[in-house]
This record gives C-alpha cells, structure tokens and sequence, in this order.
C-alpha cells in the first residue's frame, strides 16, 4: 500500500464522515433541543433527493435542484411538525418512535404511489464532474471534494447560527429549560417548528448531495438513519459540535477498517477466508467504536453529563 | 337416527365437495416483493406472469398476489394462508433467495407445486433438488459463471472481483471463478446495503487490474457504476444482468454505456414469442419489460402448456407435463434438466442507447447449452 493510496483512503473516510454529519446534524438538533426521537428523518432525505431529482429532470438545473431539495425537505417537516409530531412532545419516547416510524411508511409508500418503485435518475452536474490532481499523484474525484468542503461549510454555519445568534441562544436556553424561556415569552412552539424544519431541510440537502453520487430510490433513507443516530450517540445528542467529530470519526473507522482489516487478516490466515473474516469484522467496527465510547463516556463524547 | 343423520350429511358434503373440486379452477398463489426498496423487481415478474395469463385466455385460472415486503417471515405467513386457507395448488412469485429458502422446501412439503421466478439458491439445486420444485429462471451461479467464462474469452488476465457479503454474493464470486482462468488482481466483500464505494474503487485504481467483475443488485450497483464513471477508473466493467436491468439503467445513466452483462435473457433476442412478449409488455404497462418480467411471463407460459395437458390434480401427470417444457420460450431454447432446472444459452450484452432509453443489445454468446454445476448431486 502507497503512501498516496493510504491518503486517499484517509480522504475518502473524510467525505463519507462529512455525508454523515449532513444527516446526523438535523438528527442531533432534534433529539437536543425537543427531546424527540425521530424516525422519520431518513424519510425527509428522501424527500430532498427526490425533489432535486424531479426539478433537475424538470429544468435541468442543479442549483435549483438543491434549492429544491432544501424547500421540500423543510415543508414536509413543517407539516409532519404541525399536524403530527408537536403531540408527542409530552409522551415518552417510544410513543415517539412508533408514531415516526408510521410516518416511514407513510412517506416510503407515499413516494412509491407518486413516483414509482424504479430508481429516478440523478447525476453530477457537468462542471463538477470528472478528477482532479491532487499532490501526491491522487486522481480525486471533483464531486467528492465538493461535498467535503460543503458539509464543512454548513458545519461552520450551524455552529455560528447556534452559538452566535439570537435564534441559537433561544435553541441552547429551550434544550436547556424549555419552561423557563416559555416565561419570558419566547413561543416556544414557534422555535420547535423552525429547529424541526432546519432539521429537516438539512437531510433534504444531503439526500440531495448522497443522492447524486449514489442512486435516488424509495427506501434510500433508512440505512443513513442508523449510522445518523450512531453518530449522534457518539457524539453526545445535541452537540453540533460532537455531531461532526464523530461522524468524521465514524466514516475514517468505516472506511480505513473496509480496507485495512481484511489486508490484516492475510497476514496470518489464507487470502479467502481472511477476505470473509476482515470484511465481516469491518462491518462491525463502528459498532465496536460506539460500545467503546459509550463505555468510558456514557453521555458521548461531547455530551452533557447525564 | 341422529347419528345417521350425521353420516347422511357427511356423505352429502364429501360428495358435494368432490364435484366442487372437479369443476374448481386452478389457483395461483403469486408471493412477490411490492413494497420497500426491492418492489421494482417483484412488480416486473408479478406483471409478466399475469400478462402470459391474460393473453393465455384460460379462464380456469385464478390468481392470487401478496406483498412478502421482502422479509422471510412474511413470507412464510403468507404461504401458509395461500396453501391452508386459499387452497391455492401453485406457489410462485419470490424473487430472493433468502425468502426463497424459507419458504419453497415447507411448501413443496405440503405438496405444493413451486416454480421459481427468480431465487434459485444452490441449496434447492443440488442434495436438496425437490421434485415439485422448478427454477425457470435459472441457477444462481450460472449469471456469474457465465461472466467467468466471458473474462477468459475476452482474454482478460487480471480481474478486480466483488460482491456483497452475503449468501448470494459468495455464490456469485464462486460462479465467476469457477470459469474464470486468469488471476485475481483483488477480491472484495462489501457490505450489504452500502452506497459509497469509494474505498473499494480506489483499490481497484491502485491493484494494476485490466478488468473489473461485481455483482451488486439494486441500488448499490446504481451507486457503484456513477462513482466508478466519475473516478477515473478506466478498466472495464462486467456484471451479471441484474445490475444492468431495464429499470436500474435508466438511473444509472451514460455511466452504464458500454458495459458487458452476461443475462439469459435480452429484448432483443429474435424469436417470435420474444417479439410478441416485448410487444404485448410495452402495449399493457407503457414501459419496457426488465429480465424479471420475461422469467414472470416464461413461467405463466409454462404452467399453461402444462395445464392443457393434464390438471393439477393429477400431480404426476402435471409434474411430467412441466418437464417437458412445451412451451414458446422468450428466451428460444428452453429445457429443464434433471433437477429442474434451465439448460439454455447464456449470452453477453452491451448498454447501449436507443434514442433516450437505455437498454441491452446480445453481442455474444457466453455458454451454450448450459445446465448448472449442482445437478449431478441432485437425487429425486
């Protein structure tokens, strides 16, 4: 293995970590600030890859694809916060998780009944496609750059929004004590339903971005929603912050051990079952990674103590 | 006088059911994946099968549909409603071979007729062959062996292989190697459901390969070939037909054109069933047919020659009627072997664009005549 090699697997694990946190970041917001688990995330990234994938078949244009991908996204989840969820606030959590896991289906077969079962066509724009040189003889792909330095971008920009405006001082005191900024006036169902559809619009965006790299199909949303929520446990729920480290941490495991673990394997076992063995371990190693941290930090990394 | 009451009543019933089972139709239990991610290949085979029925015109035949949403237990709940409470007399429909394992062996068991759209897992090939139980699509291996042996023509001599670790994906990697006589410039497991494939591609860059074989239905080739297309990666592609199916291509796009897929099937294969088959799809459902539409339609196809000759009910006679295979395939040449399973040619076709749909067109034939590797071990 190439010094160049390892790095571009390094760079890989990166872009997926970054993939990662577009999803987990709404997820995390969410679960912090309105203490609602919510199922139905991997719903809304379907939404937004499926809006994008229709105006883009539509008009052609991706920019007004993303834009749509972003608008759908969070006027779904306005109107599942308005007529659906902002019951459940007061319930316990697995009222929540049935209630959103309904919504799954709901959407799932919802978007089948609209746009069928076959995968929609979505791809890279021209002028991103193609590789690009990096130093060190890696052949990169354009995309892939883009997507890591946009889901910095919005890393950036949450983390501004939440620690330096008054929007995200309101966020912070209603994760805090949500009866107390309910007496000095702020409407608290009315920060609910914007954190909700900033959460929303955020995994519209991303099954926007993951959707053209990937394939647009009913049901897309559902394996992102579980390693969206290791990434939030690793993290610490509610921490933005903690949202990205961790979901960088998650896709370097993922990928590094993907590549790594079974080339490990062969140095002691035959190639075959070293294969077998590696890639099964690798599949469980960002598991392995949540068990160890929650053992030593059992709020996540970031968290609050509980 | 009661008791004999009783027995009078008895007998009137057994008598009364014996003629309502003479003049009963045919029913057809059809278990298929309609919903979730998988739904676009049960849909297909679901459409095929009962547009063979439709244009077959035997109006003794009744047909019932279940989702299995592609979870094995549904699966089996389903089949047994079909056969206790439906009485239906042929199971049909699954298309993974996980959901296939689970169910086909119970309902052969219960003396059931089973015939397999799609799932033909090695395990109902060989030691575990059913007499009941008919693939007519083909064996699982025989996709990727024919790949295999299409590498070894083209004179390939360092294939990059990889599949996802699953049961299927270890039959597919086996099959290609089982024909396949140059060396392995890597293999790779991937994950089940995964949808980035970075890591795998940039090993493939850097293993010095000359050609890239893999296997990954669904949504996970869609992903696999747009970021293979936009990687730089300059080897090329080949695959079994099920990442290339009429549906997935659309999606895929131009990064699909060009690609070799080894399939027994192909739209464009001349004979006039196909014709008709292609013809009569297009003109009820206003879409091209997809490779599980012509296994659904070829297996309508074979359960109504095989009812003109003798009905269910005389299970022999029935059973003998679907070896012989009396029927117009899609496919032109179309026999069962031992273990009833296909022998048939096994052809390579290439993505191409027809105006703005993208499709398959037969470049060559890859294996003829070909039966499957589990046959000899198969004991009825």
């Amino acid at each position: 293995m190439s010094v160049a090699l390892f790095f571009e697997q390094l760079l890989n694990g990166l872009q997926f970590g970054v993939m990662l946190f577009l999803m987990a970041a709404g997820l995390t917001l969410v679960f912090g600030v309105m203490g609602l688990i919510n199922l139905a995330h991997g719903s809304l990234y379907m939404i937004g890859a499926f809006a994008c994938a229709s105006v883009v078949a539509a008009t052609g244009s991706f920019t007004l694809g993303l834009v749509a991908s972003f608008v759908a996204a969070a006027f779904a989840g306005v109107i599942i916060e308005a007529l659906v969820l902002r019951r459940l606030y007061r319930r316990d959590h697995l009222d929540q998780v049935i209630v959103t896991f309904a919504l799954i289906l709901v959407f799932t077969e919802g978007t089948r009944w609209l746009f069928g079962s076959y995968p929609l066509y979505l791809d890279i724009p021209t002028p991103l496609q193609g590789t690009v040189h990096l130093p060190g003889g890696i052949d990169y792909p354009l995309f892939r750059l883009m997507i890591i330095l946009v889901g910095l971008l919005v890393a950036v920009l949450l983390f501004l929004a939440v620690n330096r405006t008054r929007l995200g001082v309101r966020i912070r005191a209603g994760e805090a004590d949500r009866e107390m900024i309910a007496a000095l006036g702020v409407d608290i169902s009315k920060l609910y339903m914007i954190v909700f559809a900033l959460g929303a619009a955020l995994a519209g965006f991303a099954g926007a971005l993951v959707g053209s790299v990937q394939s647009v199909q009913v049901g897309m949303g559902e394996p992102v929603l579980i390693l969206g929520f290791v990434v939030i446990v690793i993290g610490g729920i509610g921490s933005i912050g903690g949202a990205l480290i961790a979901a960088i941490l998650v896709g370097i495991t993922d990928t590094m051990g993907r590549v790594f673990l079974p080339m490990a394997f062969a140095a002691f076992t035959d190639p075959a079952s070293a294969n077998a063995t590696g890639s099964a371990l690798a599949s469980m190693l960002i598991y392995i990674l949540m068990a160890l941290v929650l053992v030593f930090r059992p709020s996540g990394l970031f968290g609050e103590k509980a | 006088m009661k008791t004999a009451m009783k027995g009078l009543a008895a007998a009137a019933l057994t008598a009364l059911m014996a003629t309502a089972s003479y003049a009963e139709p045919t029913k057809i239990g059809i278990i298929t994946t309609l919903s979730g991610g998988g739904a676009s290949l049960g849909v297909d085979a679901r459409d095929g099968l009962l547009l063979a029925l439709k244009k077959g015109g035997n109006d003794e035949i009744e047909t019932v549909v279940e989702d299995d949403q592609q979870k094995p237990d549904v699966a089996v709940q389903i089949a047994d409603k079909m056969i206790q409470s439906e009485k239906v007399d042929i199971l049909t429909g699954i298309i993974w071979s996980n959901l296939a394992m689970a169910v086909v062996p119970s309902a052969v068991g219960q003396g059931k007729f089973y015939l397999s759209v799609n799932a033909a897992p090695s395990q109902l090939a060989g030691p575990g062959c059913n007499k009941d139980y008919f693939s007519v699509s083909y064996q699982n291996d025989n996709l990727h062996e024919a790949a295999g042996q299409y590498a070894t023509d083209a004179g390939y001599k360092k294939t990059f292989i990889l599949a996802p670790n699953y049961p299927a994906g270890k039959d597919s990697l086996s099959g290609f190697k089982r024909y396949y006589k140059g060396e392995l410039a890597g293999e790779i497991y991937t994950q089940l459901g995964q949808t980035d494939y970075a890591a795998e591609i940039a090993q493939i860059k850097a293993s010095g390969a000359d050609s890239v074989f893999f296997f990954l239905p669904g949504g996970m080739g869609i992903a696999f070939m747009k970021q293979y297309a936009q990687s730089g990666a300059e080897q090329p592609l080949i695959g079994p037909a099920f990442s290339f199916d009429q549906n997935i291509l659309q999606a895929v796009g131009d990064a699909a054109l060009g690609v070799k897929n080894t399939a027994n099937w192909s739209k464009d294969i001349d004979n006039e069933a196909n014709k008709a088959f292609v013809e009569a799809y297009q003109a009820e459902y206003d879409r091209l047919p997809s490779i599980y539409a012509a296994y659904g339609y070829d297996t309508g196809n074979l359960i109504l020659s095989a009812l003109k000759k003798a009905p269910v009910s005389d299970a022999d006679g029935f059973r003998a009627a679907l070896e012989a295979a009396d029927f117009d395939s899609v496919r032109g040449k179309f026999s069962f072997g031992p273990n009833h399973h296909p022998i048939q040619d096994i052809y390579v076709r290439e993505v191409v664009k027809e105006g703005e749909v993208y499709t398959n067109k037969i470049v060559a034939t890859a294996m003829t005549d070909r039966d499957d590797a589990y046959a000899k071990d198969c004991k009825m």
